[in-house]
């Protein structure tokens, strides 16, 4: 095969590769699989457990999405507010940067004790962690809005309202997406980690009940199958900022 | 032929009156000016050029006509009107166009209706007409049928054009060019000198034009007006008589390269002599 076509297919061949290994280590040196599966038995109890690992992980996935939606919608305005105002932003950032400092994991048993066990916490949570990258890159995209495209406007009497939002938004969704790759993948850490201690339902739930059961293999597939959906919506993102943010994605100009 | 200080004429349509600037007040308590002493009238339709070495206050100058900046101490008066702000007037380009990269061509020229009243209240109604004007004037710059390209799909040279067209869509009674032609090369300059040449004698707005280049400014302008170096003040107004429409072929008249010369001579002068002390 061509070159070309050896660059498109080597992440599927290198996965095949490590697969393979992976097994052959497993069995070759008998190791139990209580402490590290092997990919076969891993599939197997995937499909054994396959409506319940559904079950968890469309439960994750609408979490998630939900808290990322929210999220969204804050870290955008919250964004407009600090990049578009000198006051605003040297008066929200440092805190901002405080609050995202904290771990949020931390946050769970606060989140279960105002909001119960289940959902509420779990959203919250993916809201909570999510957010912070967002409201930065719409910040810094607006902040740094290049003088020419903004004197452009300014010579016509352009208020600093239609600059913004002219100008400054549409040149900040090349980071706006880019935003969005890194928060969707905190959203879903968010959603596990607040599942595994405040929870009786989602895939975080299913990896503390499958450890302590001693079903290595299942909390090993309740894994991947968050990955996959972490990678799903990666790749989603990623496909509508190549179709709306063109403009910005070419290396050499004129 | 008057190689002499700025005369008063009563029809001004661009009138500055013992116009200085200084970037801010300290500066201005100090007496350090970015331009100085700045008195000039331009006469309606009138297209003059402003050449003068790096940094000597063009772009300031620029500045202050279009409102972005205002004066410390004297009046600027456009129109009959004096400037509090940026105008509505006015259309202006720069040396870089500047175009908004995820608008079409089309798009692009259009944003001035999008933001100037009266237009932007009917935009929503009359867009199909707008669009029409738009397709015009590109066309008239010869860039008919880019409508639906990119920025970046256009060459610099068609760029500039379309931000020329941007700066004339809502119609301006002005038109300031900085350094428009800058970045291009000789050949593309000189297609777009005859293109503005064309434009304005169709239209006869305003024209103020900001350039190193002498014979650009001397083919274009009816006045020439020379600044001197930091702090700027306009030292020579120099009114050229070739009769309109100039071909580029008086580019290379005997008469056409003494006054580009004689200009030069100034400005020469402006630029070896050490710097003025405040």
């Amino acid at each position: 095969m061509n070159k070309k076509q050896l660059e498109r297919w080597s992440p599927l061949m290198l996965l095949v590769v490590i697969v393979l290994i992976w097994e052959a280590i497993t069995r070759g040196f008998g190791i139990s699989e209580f402490i590290f599966p092997s990919p076969s038995r891993i599939w197997e109890q995937t499909l054994e457990h396959k409506t319940t690992i559904l079950g968890h992980a469309w439960r994750t996935y609408w979490v998630t999405m939900v808290g990322f939606g929210i999220a969204i919608v804050v870290g955008v305005l919250l964004g407009f507010l600090i990049g578009s105002s000198r006051l605003a932003y040297s008066a929200v950032y440092p805190l901002m940067t405080a609050f995202n400092a904290l771990p949020k994991a931390a946050f769970v048993p606060i989140l279960v004790v105002w909001f119960g066990i289940g959902a509420g916490p779990a959203i919250l949570t993916a809201f909570l962690i999510s957010f912070f990258p967002i409201m930065v890159n719409i910040a810094t995209g607006l902040a740094t809005l290049e003088p020419e495209l903004e004197d452009v406007l300014r010579v016509l009497g352009a208020k600093r309202w239609d600059v913004l939002t002219k100008v400054g938004l549409p040149r900040s969704m090349p980071y706006f997406f880019g935003s969005l790759k890194v928060a969707i993948t905190l959203a879903f850490v968010g959603t596990t980690v607040s599942e595994m201690t405040a929870s009786n339902e989602g895939i975080g739930y299913l990896l503390i009940s499958a450890g302590s059961s001693m079903q290595m293999g299942l909390a090993f597939s309740g894994l991947l199958v968050v990955g996959a959906m972490a990678m799903a919506m990666y790749e989603l993102f990623s496909f509508i900022e190549k179709h709306t943010t063109g403009w910005a994605h070419r290396s050499g100009q004129n | 032929m008057s190689v002499t200080a700025p005369t008063h004429t009563d029809t001004a349509f661009v009138d500055f009156h013992d116009v200085w600037l200084a970037y801010n007040d300290e500066l201005k308590a100090q007496n350090v000016f970015a331009v100085e002493d700045i008195n000039l009238q331009v006469k309606r339709g009138e297209f003059i050029a402003i050449v003068g070495p790096s940094g000597c206050g063009k772009s300031t100058f620029m500045k202050l006509t279009t409102g972005l900046k205002m004066p410390s101490l004297g009046k600027i008066t456009i129109d009959g009107q004096p400037v509090t702000g940026p105008l509505k007037i006015s259309g202006m380009a720069f040396q870089a166009p500047s175009l908004l990269p995820w608008r079409t061509t089309l798009d692009n020229v259009l944003l001035p209706l999008e933001i100037v009243e009266p237009f932007r209240s009917q935009f929503k109604d009359r867009r199909k007409e707008y669009a029409e004007r738009a397709s015009r004037l590109l066309e008239s710059v010869g860039l008919g049928g880019m409508e639906k390209k990119f920025p970046w799909e256009l060459s610099g040279g068609m760029q500039q054009r379309a931000s020329i067209c941007r700066a004339l869509i809502h119609e301006p009674k002005m038109l300031l060019l900085d350094e428009p032609f800058g970045a291009l090369d000789a050949f593309t300059r000189e297609e777009l000198w005859c293109t503005l040449r064309d434009l304005w004698e169709a239209q006869r707005f305003n024209v103020i034009l900001v350039t190193h280049d002498l014979r650009e400014s001397v083919f274009l302008a009816d006045t020439v007006y020379c600044m001197s170096r930091s702090p700027g003040r306009f030292v020579v107004q120099r009114e050229i008589p070739i009769p309109r429409t100039r071909d580029l072929e008086v580019t290379y008249t005997p008469e056409f390269t003494n006054i580009v010369h004689e200009l030069r001579g100034h400005i020469g002068g402006q630029r070896g002599s050490p710097p003025r002390r405040p």
